[in-house]
């Protein structure tokens, strides 16, 4: 799945990355706990979060995530925005809940975390 | 690059580089009913050496500095310049390699050649000797830099192959400042953005990356702030993180999943949830904790580059 398929699917705002929409993204998790991101989420992933400090793109740096979509209308602050600009990680903003994006894109065939290794092989 | 191979990247850039490339875009160009006394503050105006001659889209001649002395030497009246233009105008076209462009200079002996569209007839630029010697040198220095790149990552990327001794070890110092939650992990991130430069496996990185994050993060909410040491072999890479207090009370405690201290601010950012340290432990091949209090901690942890390129555990 696309960077802009997420972005349709989730009426989705693009923040960061407007000529990152061509990537494409196989894995997702939706968590609010970033020690939990760093222990789970796989390399590659989409993270889908509440949650908008700077910690946030900090991790997805560390976890080698693809892209971050905030949930539940929360736009990240100034700082935020301008470290996921500095790592070149795209960020997106959804109106939705956590609970319903995540729904709405495993609907669509985006598979979690745990499904990873059935995904690579 | 040697001089000589300089001098055959020239022949083959003279190729490559169409005209359209160097030519200049904005081109002046003078109204045949322009009288030739006037011409001379035109050129000087607009530091140039000639000019087409327009008469409205359509390209009726051109007229140099050659010509005007011409006039001035022969003492002749003041005339429009369409009487004293060349009308044979020699063109090139913009898709043409530069070879073409040189070999009409040489031809003709022209100051200047106007460029045009090879399907339209119309006027696209016009070139000179100097944008062509400024076109060359401009391509010689990008492909310059590039060269100059590639060799800078090629020697740090086969950095330990390079160097010749029985052991190889690098160090690198992170120095971490205590409670300041907006700078956290720029030591994780720097020793990340290191090891990939250093032509690491990915995989392996990145667990170096998320355990030295997490240590990071611990340094950064519990102490007044410390030190991340990493020491880099071929084999593998060893991680220190120390502090100076307040200092772990019970170890065994908070290696317990889910056993945290954190104050409700640092649980808010996404953290603090009493994982820090079980992460760490996922991540490395080893892994020790030791703490006195009032006196500091020091957590070691090893990462094999062997294991870590084959676990899938994270």
């Amino acid at each position: 799945m696309k960077l802009k398929d997420i972005k349709r699917i989730l009426e989705a705002e693009v923040i960061v990355g407007d000529d990152q929409m061509g990537e494409d993204v196989t894995i997702a998790c939706g968590c609010d706990l970033m020690s939990d991101v760093l222990s789970f989420v796989k390399p590659g992933a989409l993270l889908l979060t509440g949650l908008i400090n700077p910690q946030v793109v900090r991790t997805a740096e560390m976890a080698d995530l693809q892209a971050i979509c905030f949930v539940r209308g929360k736009r990240p602050a100034q700082e935020t925005i301008e470290m996921a600009e500095s790592k070149g990680i795209p960020l997106l903003m959804t109106p939705l809940l956590l609970f319903e994006s995540c729904g709405r894109l495993h609907k669509e065939g985006l598979s979690g975390c745990s499904e990873y290794r059935k995904k690579v092989k | 690059m040697t001089p000589d191979n300089k001098i055959s990247r020239i022949q083959e850039l003279v190729y490559e580089i169409r005209v359209g490339e160097v030519m200049q875009k904005d081109v002046i160009t003078i109204s045949p009913q322009t009288n030739m006394s006037e011409l001379r503050g035109i050129l000087r105006e607009k530091r140039i050496s000639g000019a087409p001659v327009m008469e409205g889209d359509e390209m009726v001649g051109i007229i140099s500095i050659e010509d005007f002395i011409k006039w001035l030497a022969d003492r002749e009246n003041d005339c429009p310049i369409s009487e004293k233009m060349s009308k044979d105008v020699q063109t090139l076209y913009a898709d043409e390699p530069l070879t073409q462009a040189v070999n009409k200079f040489e031809r003709f002996g022209y100051g200047r050649f106007v460029v045009v569209d090879r399907q339209t007839g119309l006027l696209l630029g016009i070139i000179t000797k100097g944008n062509i010697v400024e076109g060359l040198l401009k391509k010689l220095e990008i492909d310059h830099y590039k060269e100059e790149e590639e060799v800078h990552r090629r020697r740090v990327e086969h950095f330990f192959e390079d160097i010749l001794a029985d052991k190889v070890v690098l160090l690198f110092q992170y120095d971490v400042v205590g409670h300041d939650f907006k700078r956290a992990g720029e030591g994780a991130s720097r020793l990340k953005a290191s090891l990939r430069r250093l032509g690491l496996d990915p995989q392996v990185v990145r667990r170096v990356a998320i355990a030295t994050y997490e240590a990071e993060m611990n340094l950064v909410i519990y102490t007044k702030g410390g030190k991340i040491r990493a020491r880099v072999e071929p084999q593998g890479i060893s991680v220190k993180v120390a502090d100076s207090g307040p200092g772990i009370p019970d170890v065994q405690k908070v290696l317990q999943p889910g056993y945290s201290t954190a104050p409700e601010w640092v649980r808010n950012l996404g953290f603090g949830a009493g994982m820090g340290l079980n992460n760490i432990l996922k991540c490395a091949s080893k892994m020790n904790l030791r703490s006195t209090v009032g006196k500091g901690t020091q957590l070691n942890f090893h990462i094999f580059t062997k294991n870590g390129v084959m676990s899938e555990t994270n």
